[in-house]
């Protein structure tokens, strides 16, 4: 991996050299960074596979760099937090009355986008962002659209609001990379479009029917 | 003077997080803050797979659940603190039901539950094969709604704040910019997780060090039970990737090098086609490990590069049971094994999973220090005792993580305030993190220490471990303690310095090393996770008691005794395979558990 590649430098070569890891299962979403130019999880991508090399590994791209692979993962935090990735409910059910009922096709609705690692991947393919880092980005979105399409929630009308903001999800001019180089096979380019279709039906409902909008 | 905070928790995995949560909705008013020295969404309740055991089936009972638990640590376990742990565990899993974790379904909606090694009934709760991951994002987005909670990410806690034996708040160093500040606060909870980087061949991430547990042993609070350290029974050679013992709920076999399902050789059954509960591959996963160990000696296991390894069959399960209950194994077997499940045999072999022993607490995480908690894998209540059970430790991060949360937020309400002369111990950490850390005058290579001291808990603290053995563990790890204060430091900068981080984290290895190797020397017995072949039997009369490891003055580790509560269990032999596994001890009672009546016990 190209992860093995890094420890081996730390630990003989250069002490200096900076970067985060963790897992090393590609679950944590800890150790993203360019590998050839393409955003990957350096503890998921075979050295083998550039075999005979060199491999050119650099901090993920659109982001400020802290130090050497280390980049600032602030603005995503803050980005995370404006969506609302909680469940959201008009009144609590009380623990005693048991689950919420969701049978796996109700589960399979938004599934996908709870497979999510926060990797940060996306976000450096993606052209928009590199452009203007107001836009909400693609795992935010996909993170929304994980909470809306959950048939426990009641929340969609909330984040629809911060959504489609000129920064949220008119951003995306569908290029569509994001979903590429996703480590999870989540489909955030996906999960912006439904969204912008959803967002333009409630906009002509709220002139065709202005009491059927939310 | 004024603390910072009410409650400080170190660590933002599932335990700080729970702990965060239930602060948030019992004292809105109090401020907490987390210190994690990772994003929480890093931390490694995420490499969690399997499941997380809560009654909820009309078949099964709470009574069933501990008793399941007590057998399998070996009569180890605190009883009160398991029967606390069993009848809460399920409302606990049920709450994150409402707060959006995707447990998986029946066909009608309900919750489904798997089969686990070492329970009798089916009681696992489980998000496909990324439990821990699910359980992790859940906890961390929904703590995004309390606006009471302050996180401190990528902050690495040095030292706890003690003032007349009362915790303070901690000393903590921010990565990004090397500043060394004081986190004032009446409460301080450590949640840190394990220390699976101990040893070389571990499940465990990279993070896993064991960080809170030397800081309460460094303040004066005990370590509990630290000679139990669990193998987990199939571990991917070379990387140690977990392959989660959902594959043999799932029905997968285990077998030799002559395709023999070997565990029938150990007490552990007969085999059949379907998986048994309690039985062969569903056994405890001590008992599990220690039959490879057995099979190795009798030359039938596999030899590889990578050491020698027994096949996980779960051919005979198809694509489509592989894909739907267990695809982050075939993902996993795919990517770092290059072999398909479907098709292939897995290269399995026992690998460091999970600590039983850790910070001493009671039953709501309070350690014997005034202001110091602990909850999840860093502390021992104990309800794991000599061997956990797979799908217990997600609930008990819960379970405890609540209660030490809500535990210190009262005491938070009523503790008087620090006093400023605390803020003294400031600056000598500073000097020690600065100056001892940053200066590039050692000798010795960290890479090197780390290496050394593996090898030697390897060696001396295995599967199977003899006073011979240990003596030299204890002699290697002392004479790394010394060889680590002329530790060389290449990087001198202060923003991001990852290996002054690699150096605090080696120091406190060597500190928790230290305690297991001493507890496991004076532990003259066999008994869960801890053999001694020169002590093979369980001794009751001398040993049916936790061991508490704490620093003595000359700096060395002390091992003194703590009676096991025994409420309604007595000890006896665990029985594993076709025998009957539960008779019962008290008259039926009936229980709310997860909104369904559970009954607590079976009638005698």
């Amino acid at each position: 991996m190209v992860l093995d590649g890094l420890n081996y430098v730390k630990d003989h070569l250069d002490g200096t050299l900076s970067y985060r890891w963790s897992c090393r299962m590609g679950i944590c979403g800890s150790c993203g960074m360019m590998v050839n130019g393409e955003p990957k999880l350096t503890c998921a991508t075979f050295l083998a596979d550039y075999a005979p090399g060199p491999v050119r590994v650099e901090p993920l791209r659109n982001f400020p760099v802290i130090r050497d692979l280390i980049v600032d993962l602030g603005d995503f935090m803050g980005k995370l937090v404006r969506v609302k990735p909680w469940i959201i409910r008009q009144s609590e059910k009380p623990l005693s009355d048991g689950e919420y009922l969701q049978t796996p096709d109700e589960m399979d609705e938004y599934k996908q986008f709870a497979m999510c690692i926060n990797c940060m991947l996306c976000y450096a393919a993606c052209p928009i962002y590199g452009l203007d880092p107001k836009f909400i980005g693609p795992a935010a979105i996909a993170l929304a659209q994980r909470y809306n399409l959950d048939n426990r929630d009641e929340g969609a009308a909330e984040r629809m609001n911060i959504l489609s903001e000129h920064d949220g999800i008119w951003g995306c001019t569908f290029v569509g990379e994001c979903t590429k180089v996703c480590p999870k096979h989540v489909d955030p380019a996906g999960a912006i479009q439904r969204y912008k279709l959803q967002s333009a039906l409630d906009w002509v409902k709220s002139f065709v029917m202005p009491r059927a909008a939310v | 003077m004024t603390p910072a905070f009410d409650v400080v928790l170190v660590g933002g995995g599932g335990a700080g997080l729970r702990a965060a949560i239930a602060i948030a909705e019992t004292a809105p008013r109090l401020r907490v803050a987390v210190v994690s020295k990772v994003y929480p969404m890093r931390s490694h309740t995420v490499s969690a797979e399997g499941g997380a055991a809560g009654v909820i089936a009309a078949d099964d009972s709470l009574d069933e659940h501990c008793y399941d638990t007590i057998s399998g640590g070996d009569w180890l376990g605190d009883q009160d603190a398991i029967e606390a742990f069993v009848r809460e565990a399920p409302q606990e899993l049920l709450r994150l039901e409402h707060w959006g974790c995707p447990w998986s379904r029946e066909p009608d909606g309900r919750i489904a539950v798997r089969p686990f090694g070492g329970m009798k009934k089916q009681r696992t709760w489980f998000a496909a094969d990324k439990t821990g991951f699910h359980m992790l994002h859940t906890l961390f987005q929904t703590s995004l709604k309390h606006l009471s909670v302050f996180r401190y990410d990528e902050w690495f806690v040095t030292k706890l704040l003690v003032d007349d034996g009362i915790v303070q708040g901690v000393v903590a160093l921010e990565l990004a910019t090397g500043r060394i500040e004081a986190i004032t606060a009446r409460a301080v909870i450590l949640c840190t997780g394990g220390c699976g980087k101990v040893f070389p061949f571990t499940t465990n991430a990279a993070i896993k060090t064991g960080d809170g547990m030397a800081l309460a042993y460094r303040a004066g609070a005990p370590l509990k039970d630290m000679e139990f350290v669990q193998y987990h029974p199939t571990g991917l050679p070379f990387t140690g990737i977990l392959i989660t013992e959902a594959a043999r709920a799932e029905g997968g076999y285990l077998i030799n090098k002559d395709g023999y399902r070997y565990l029938q050789d150990y007490a552990l059954g007969t085999p059949q086609p379907k998986p048994v509960l309690r039985s062969m591959e569903l056994g405890p996963r001590d008992r599990l490990s220690q039959a490879f160990v057995k099979e190795f000696e009798k030359g039938r296991t596999i030899p590889t590069p990578y050491g020698h390894v027994v096949h996980l069959d779960l051919r005979h399960l198809g694509a489509q049971v592989i894909n739907t209950k267990i695809p982050f194994v075939r993902e996993l077997c795919l990517k770092y094994q290059n072999i398909d499940p479907v098709t292939d045999l897995i290269p399995v072999r026992p690998v460091i999973h999970y600590m039983m022993g850790g910070v001493s607490t009671d039953i709501d995480g309070a350690t014997p220090l005034p202001g110091l908690y602990a909850a999840g894998e860093v502390a021992c209540v104990s309800i794991n005792g000599a061997n956990r059970l797979g799908s217990n430790s997600l609930p008990e991060l819960l379970v405890f993580g609540a209660r030490a949360g809500k535990a210190a937020a009262d005491y938070a309400m009523r503790a008087r305030d620090p006093d400023a002369a605390v803020l003294t111990q400031l600056k000598d950490e500073r000097r020690r993190v600065e100056g001892e850390l940053l200066r590039p005058h050692g000798h010795e290579r960290i890479a090197d220490l780390r290496d050394a001291m593996q090898s030697a808990m390897e060696e001396s603290a295995g599967i199977y471990r003899t006073d011979a053995s240990l003596r030299r563990g204890v002699a290697t790890l002392r004479e790394l303690q010394a060889r680590a204060m002329d530790v060389h430091v290449e990087d001198d900068s202060r923003t991001f310095n990852t290996e002054r981080v690699a150096v605090l984290e080696l120091q406190c290895m060597l500190d928790v090393a230290e305690c297991i190797v001493n507890a496991a020397l004076a532990r003259e017995e066999s008994r869960g996770a801890h053999q001694r072949t020169d002590f093979p039997e369980r001794d009751d009369v001398r040993f049916l008691a936790h061991s508490l490891t704490a620093r003595q003055p000359d700096g060395s580790c002390g091992v003194s005794y703590l009676p096991v509560t025994i409420t309604r269990w007595p000890p006896a032999e665990r029985v594993y395979g076709e025998a009957p596994a539960y008779a019962g001890t008290s008259e039926l009672r009936s229980h709310h558990a997860a909104g369904r009546a559970v009954p607590s016990g079976e009638r005698v």
